[in-house]
């Protein structure tokens, strides 16, 4: 673990200085100012990224301009991300940012708006730094999938950060932002948050606004945050997950803090033991039967539950997401932006081509399967089928949390694995969602939190999930959590 | 309809004889919306090409649609209008295929749960049209092709469309292209499109088949793309028949197919063949939930409705006192029962709603219709009545007061609809004003009666009728501009006293 020395020597002698919740407390009594924390940031980056590969474009001048925007003001009430340095994945639109989605296709290509979610953390005083790697078009599990390369996990380099969010996650847990945000279609955010030891988590759909967002799976795509604290998501949820008149989808109201006032004593929590049976490395399973050993003793009642339709996770997932891509991917085609191929003979050759040079394997993998399942003859079989099952699964959840305040699964089967490992497999890889999936599938939220491993050990991720709309009692429930020190983060110790 | 009661088209009317003419027509129609159906930029016409644009209508990575709910409100006008049911839920979809008029690479419609199912439309004849649906969509972009170049103007992509589709009820052309102007009305009268024609924004396109009499299966059919005109219709429809039935006859079969009309040529040519048509690869819109219709909202929308063209007319005869025939014709257009009602509001008091109608039915109709001959386009395609409302209010009030008489009142139309002078203008320049006063008009009146002794000794034994030659002496002499209600009083007067 020879990173661990090289963090904390140089730029990180007390992780808890970094969290957003105290950066805004420095910055807002003038201890220290947001450009000058910025100088100091920008060189731990500049020294620990290139290896990383987390961040694809770290905007310094952009960042320092607008720290010094920030400083010529008095920070207002309503600022409560004042100065807070923020890294975004590189599918959420901001104006003249790189939004190339890790694609060919899209390689050069600039923000040309700003997403509600910049436009509301930038409203609360928070400055954008850069935009972070991924997989492309947010494809993938394992961050392997990505013009600009993989991204490697910082507790071990040898290993992949998880995907699709893997920069924006690497970003976090190297302490290059202290909240960057990821897009979670299928477990993206929870996935990577889990393999890089930190916070990640997933709001009902609909809570965050998905304007800005590049669709890849537009029924299941949520923009979501990492943070190393869950008082920090709970900060970000403040500021960026509220109504929006320019997403129809998007959930009245908005997110009200519940962290004040909350116990674990007499939470009812449902364990599926069905799902722990096949597949789970000895090291999740451990960490996931000590934390539930531990949590009884708070008072917290475990209840074995059964949800028959989850068996059907994947195919139903993967039904619905690749339909849906294969006709929002459908915009990539040469003509207005992105890669046009050279020297086409006609309309057809140029989106042919433009197509098939433009998008990775993985990508095209996707829109295949997708057009398929929505062809004349198939929709039936294919699209309608998989929509009755996510229908009967989101009953079930709901009839499930009647009785029941979360539902408790491993985030991922294994820790972090090596690079090479799952990614000529694309069924292997596919399988390390099984966990995550069904809270996009039901757009219930849904939070992985990171186990207290042992010195040495590779991060466990474990996950909550709670009733549609109930993501203020869910992070409260995460914030109660990490009072009691069982869980907490693993970056950069 | 032509006095065979059947169709014009002699052709036609023979193949009639044998077979029966199937023919559905959907509609295309453009809102009547200042901004577009799923995005906020502005919905109009002419300007500078991508101009009106936004990241939504633009199809730009992470811009979501949203709905404009005024477009809802007129499909639910629509619906309404032609006695649908205005479904609670409905459903957008997403019809995917590539072209660059379409940013998305998907055109957002509406499949399976259009927002109106059913309904009927009256034809003038009486018979009954039933409709299929209405449903919602957007418009693409126009390409533009420059030589070897192909530019795109996205100004039209995403504004709002509604989609008409009848029940294959109608066999003959005529009653084809009476269904459309019958729809074209509404849609005009209901303030939901501008229902101009020239630029696409009221488009058809027909279904044709023919079935000999006594099948009870439909023949296969082929759809007439995109005509723009009532009487283009007509004729594309009775060529498509004509072509069909030479098929049938000559052993050989129709294949389903797109075919477009030539104007020029009168002729349908085959474009695509429906067979080999794309898979649009149909699925519920992710980006916008079902929509909900309330009945609140459907009251909301009954009570701001436009006045339809039938109680219109039912309005004019009773308050207006008009024949039903003249309500009828007057009401069947939008630009003319506006124009006539501005006037009689104008005139009121002064001049009855009847002679307005008169004035309006022949001297006006009459100018529209040359006008529009000369512009090559049919009447109803007309987007305003050709003589100006000042003009009008200015003569039929000249010829109320008496100034002038209903003689030169149509020869100051005539010079006005010419020249565009206003009717004050000409009749000072002509001096056209009518002479009401007993002395100049006794004096002519004596002249005339001098001139004639011939005549005057034959009415003075007995031959009254001959009245009616010193009347028509008189104006005659006097260029017209004599009162004719005085005259009559004055003749009168003079002959009795030469009995």
């Amino acid at each position: 673990m020879s990173y661990k020395n090289q963090f904390s020597s140089v730029y990180v002698n007390e992780l808890k200085e970094h969290t957003a919740m105290s950066l805004v407390k420095t910055f807002c009594s003038g201890e220290r100012k947001p450009s000058q924390y910025l100088e100091q940031l920008f060189e731990h980056i500049e020294r620990i990224n290139p290896e990383l590969n987390a961040i694809t474009s770290l905007q310094k001048e952009y960042a320092l301009l607008r720290a010094k925007e920030l400083e010529a003001k008095k920070p207002e009430a309503h600022q409560m991300l004042y100065g807070v340095p923020i890294v975004i994945k590189e599918n959420i639109q901001k104006v003249d940012f790189p939004v190339e989605c890790a694609s060919k296709m899209l390689k050069g290509y600039r923000g040309q708006f700003n997403a509600t979610v910049i436009e509301s953390l930038e409203n609360a005083g928070a400055i954008i730094i850069g935009s972070a790697n991924m997989d492309e078009f947010a494809m993938g599990s394992a961050n392997e999938h990505s013009s600009h390369g993989v991204v490697r996990n910082p507790h071990d380099p040898k290993r992949v950060s998880g995907g699709s969010s893997g920069g924006s996650s690497v970003a976090c847990a190297a302490g290059f932002a202290p909240i960057t945000l990821g897009s979670d279609t299928g477990g993206s955010v929870r996935e990577p948050a889990a393999f890089c030891g930190i916070y990640g988590f997933k709001p009902t759909y609909g809570r965050v606004s998905r304007y800005g967002l590049v669709a890849f799976g537009s029924s299941l795509d949520q923009i979501s945050p990492f943070a190393r604290s869950v008082e920090d998501l709970d900060l970000v949820l403040k500021v960026i997950a509220h109504e929006d008149p320019l997403d129809s989808t998007s959930l009245r109201g908005c997110y009200e803090s519940q962290i004040e006032k909350y116990t674990l004593k007499g939470k009812k929590i449902g364990v599926i033991r069905s799902l722990l049976k096949a597949g789970l490395d000895d090291n999740v399973l451990q960490e996931f039967q000590s934390l539930e050993e531990n949590l009884k003793k708070y008072g917290v009642e475990f209840v074995d539950i059964e949800i028959p339709s989850l068996e059907h996770t994947l195919s139903v997932y993967y039904v619905i997401a690749c339909a849906e891509a294969s006709s929002n991917l459908s915009r990539y085609d040469g003509i207005r932006f992105g890669h046009r191929a050279e020297g086409t003979e006609d309309l057809n050759d140029l989106y042919s081509k433009s197509r098939s040079e433009g998008f990775g394997a993985e990508v095209k993998r996707r829109i295949m399967l997708g057009t398929f399942a929505l062809s004349a003859g198939y929709y039936d079989a294919f699209y309608g089928r998989a929509l009755a099952v996510r229908d009967m699964m989101a009953k079930e959840f709901a009839s499930v949390f009647e009785k029941l305040d979360f539902i408790y699964m491993p985030t991922a089967p294994t820790s972090a694995f090596k690079f090479g490992e799952n990614s000529h497999d694309p069924l292997k890889e596919y399988l390390y969602d099984v966990f995550t999936i069904p809270a996009n599938l039901t757009g219930i939220p849904a939070i992985s939190v990171p186990t207290k491993v042992g010195m040495g050990c590779l991060p466990v991720g474990v996950q909550f999930m709670a009733a549609k709309g109930r993501d203020a009692e869910l992070i409260a429930f995460a914030s109660a959590l990490e009072k009691t020190k069982l869980i907490g983060t693993t970056a950069l110790v | 309809m032509s006095e065979n009661n059947l169709t014009s088209y002699p052709n036609v009317l023979e193949i009639m004889k044998k077979y029966d003419v199937v023919i559905g027509i959907e509609v295309h129609c453009q809102l009547a919306t200042k901004s577009k159906m799923f995005s906020h930029a502005k919905n109009a016409y002419g300007d500078s090409p991508n101009s009106n644009i936004d990241p939504t209508c633009l199809g730009l990575p992470g811009a979501l649609p949203t709905i404009n709910e005024e477009c809802v409100n007129l499909a639910i006008r629509m619906g309404l209008a032609l006695k649908s049911e205005i479904q609670p839920v409905s459903v957008f979809a997403r019809k995917n295929y590539f072209y660059p008029d379409l940013p998305k690479g998907y055109q957002i419609t509406q499949y399976d749960k259009p927002i109106c199912l059913g309904g009927e439309l009256i034809l003038p004849n009486g018979k009954k049209i039933n409709i299929e649906r209405v449903q919602i969509e957007e418009d693409a972009g126009k390409n533009i092709h420059v030589g070897a170049t192909s530019l795109v103007d996205y100004n039209r992509s995403g504004v709002g469309l509604i989609e008409i589709v009848s029940a294959p009820d109608m066999t003959s052309p005529e009653e084809a292209s009476d269904y459309l102007r019958k729809l074209h009305s509404y849609v005009v009268n209901l303030d939901i499109s501008d229902g101009d024609l020239e630029r696409g924004n009221f488009r058809a396109d027909a279904n044709v088949s023919i079935m000999p009499k006594d099948s009870k299966v439909f023949g296969q059919r082929c759809e007439i793309k995109n005509v723009n005109s009532f009487k283009y219709l007509e004729k594309a429809i009775a060529y498509e028949i004509e072509r069909q039935y030479e098929v049938i006859e000559a052993g050989g079969k129709i294949h389903m197919e797109t075919r477009g009309y030539d104007s020029e040529k009168n002729i349908t040519v085959g474009q695509r063949s429906k067979e080999s048509a794309k898979d649009y690869r149909y699925f519920p819109e992710p980006d916008l939930p079902p929509l909900i219709v309330s009945l609140e909202r459907i009251e909301k929308v009954k009570k701001l409705m436009p006045e339809l063209p039938e109680s219109k007319a039912a309005r004019f005869t009773e308050k207006y006192s008009l024949p039903e025939y003249d309500a009828k014709v007057i009401t069947a257009s939008r630009i003319n029962s506006s124009y006539f009602e501005s006037l009689v509001t104008s005139l009121l008091g002064k001049v009855e709603p009847k002679n307005i109608s008169n004035y309006f039915m022949t001297d006006v109709m009459r100018a529209s219709k040359l006008f529009a001959e000369a512009k090559g386009i049919s009447l109803d395609e007309l987007l305003e009545v050709p003589v100006s409302l000042e003009n009008s209010i200015s003569l039929l009030s000249l010829q109320a007061s008496g100034t002038i008489s209903g003689r030169i009142a149509k020869e100051i139309f005539e010079e006005m609809i010419s020249t565009g002078k206003s009717p004050v203008e000409i009749v000072k320049e002509k001096n056209l004003v009518q002479i009401s006063d007993d002395t100049s008009i006794a004096k002519i009146c004596e002249q005339v009666i001098l001139d004639n002794p011939e005549q005057l000794s034959q009415y003075l034994s007995g031959k009254e009728k001959l009245f009616g030659f010193f009347v028509g002496q008189t104006m005659k002499i006097s260029g017209g501009k004599l009162n004719p209600a005085k005259v009559n009083e004055m003749l009168k007067k003079l002959l009795d006293s030469k009995k």
